[in-house]
């Protein structure tokens, strides 16, 4: 019953950031400011961890295609297939969560400490819209980050292969080998998907939570305990959904 | 101003506010007292819309909140100011910027208009030279300042204000309290604080709410307040030593 009451707050809770929108003129700064809190400021990191799993996904499938009779044109097909399919989609949100919906959910649960929620309920503004709704929109260009995972993740397997002494040619040949154009849709839905709950989840949290500064600490913890969880089993659904 | 008829309300089984019936007036600073836990916050919330009494009447200049749908509710919230306790001061936007934020938000003035009108307010509580700062970067009787600016920046006829000089030495409570008491008489406001400071009590107390477990237990003014035979306010008012002192002389 508990867990009802609560998926019952969390959708009133996204349709209302819907509902009696602030100023349009308000809501682009808010908007843009978002993007760049959630989106921009996040690409260096994704960068960062995309290069070097990259780079380790082709050594491990390096390692395991030790037979002369296997073509090294597979380890670029194996890169792209699980950086496409599953890292840079499900494994980035995971760590997006802990980057980004940490953010959201201390962000919003400190102004409800510090009562500044309720003053935006006195003044008459919809919190939710003002303070949810933002996020939303802004995530909704999280796809342009995953792509961006993906090209450096495949990069990175390329550098790897370059120092282990792979033909390049072998390498690039591998990542156009058998290319299905589904494969790319179906990871562009799973991280619209992944974008809606980074930015509802964690915001749920903030704006339900109750208590003072250490609640905020423990309320970002939970965020991204649930946050992961949703990640994995929306993933498991779609891709029964959509592959199997 | 404010009509309260028979307001209950109710946590887990638990009436927090218990028939409480009284008046606020306009123009005068009206104080609601009582220890923690007596039901002044909540009471306070009632009023300001944040929670809904589970029977009886709030009654704002007439208008009764049994009668008004959500439209009419969030207009009249537009009618109100409200300071917290802890100021609630939006930590990212400098001083000119939170006393702005309800006009842009809410009026249909262009950036220019909006500007003066929050610098006339700033000016009012006597904060020009902070308008650039951030909140972070005030002290607690400033940060207290631009709350009362930016709940009177929209001219409300509703102000309401929860203990308004807690955390703050008692020479800067008793400057925010009669800054609340000019603003009030000034703007003509419903002003209703909320406060277990006896200092503001005897000082701007024009019209005082005494609670006990909810319920309202006296109502009188400062003047009133000392002479009352009332058993349970005499201990609230005169619960520390020096004020029991005072009452020797009184």
């Amino acid at each position: 019953m508990f867990y009802l009451n609560d998926i019952g707050k969390y959708f009133i809770m996204i349709k209302m950031s819907f509902f009696k929108p602030s100023k349009w003129k308000i809501l682009k700064k808010l908007i843009f400011k978002e993007i760049n809190d959630l989106i921009i400021e996040s690409i260096p990191i994704v960068a960062i961890l995309s290069f070097f799993i990259g780079a380790v996904i082709s050594i491990q499938t390096a390692m395991n295609l030790s037979n002369p009779f296997l073509s090294k044109s597979l380890i670029g097909f194996a890169t792209r297939q699980s950086v496409i399919l599953e890292f840079a989609p499900t494994f980035m949100s995971i760590i997006m969560a802990g980057k980004v919906g940490s953010y959201i959910t201390s962000s919003i649960g400190t102004m409800r400490v510090t009562e500044q929620i309720d003053a935006l309920e006195v003044m008459g503004i919809n919190p939710l819209n003002y303070l949810v709704f933002p996020k939303i929109i802004a995530l909704l260009f999280y796809p342009f980050v995953i792509t961006i995972s993906m090209f450096v993740a495949i990069f990175g397997g390329f550098f790897a292969m370059t120092f282990a002494g792979v033909p390049s040619e072998a390498y690039i040949s591998g990542i156009q080998m058998d290319f299905e154009s589904y494969h790319i849709i179906y990871a562009y839905i799973k991280t619209f998907l992944f974008a809606i709950i980074l930015a509802t989840v964690p915001s749920y949290h903030g704006f339900y939570m109750t208590g003072g500064a250490l609640e905020v600490g423990k309320a970002s913890t939970l965020s991204f305990v649930w946050t992961s969880i949703i990640i994995i089993v929306v993933n498991f659904i779609i891709t029964q959904l959509l592959l199997s | 101003m404010i009509e309260l008829k028979n307001l209950i309300k109710t946590f887990g089984g638990d009436k927090i506010v218990n028939n409480v019936s009284t008046t606020f007036v306009k123009g005068k600073t009206n104080l609601i007292i009582g220890q923690s836990g007596s039901g002044k916050t909540v009471l306070l919330k009632c009023l300001l819309g944040l929670h809904i009494p589970d029977s009886g009447e709030i009654i704002y200049d007439g208008v009764s909140n049994k009668n008004m749908n959500d439209n009419s509710k969030t207009l009249l919230r537009r009618e109100m100011g409200m300071v917290f306790q802890g100021s609630a001061l939006f930590d990212s936007m400098t001083v000119i910027e939170n006393v702005m934020f309800p006009l842009s938000m809410l009026s249909d003035k262009n950036d220019e208009e909006i500007r003066q009108k929050a610098e006339m307010a700033i000016k009012r509580v006597e904060l020009d030279k902070a308008y650039d700062k951030l909140p972070s970067e005030l002290s607690g009787g400033m940060q207290k300042r631009v709350a009362i600016a930016r709940a009177i920046v929209m001219n409300p006829k509703y102000l309401f204000c929860d203990e308004p000089n807690s955390g703050l030495d008692p020479r800067t409570s008793i400057i925010i309290d009669k800054l609340i008491q000019e603003i009030t008489k000034e703007f003509n406001i419903t002003t209703i604080i909320n406060s277990h400071d006896m200092n503001s009590v005897m000082e701007i107390g024009e019209k005082i709410l005494f609670l006990v477990d909810g319920e309202k237990d006296w109502e009188g003014t400062n003047k009133e307040i000392f002479k009352t035979d009332n058993q349970s306010i005499s201990d609230f008012v005169y619960s520390s030593k020096l004020l029991k002192k005072v009452r020797k002389f009184l």
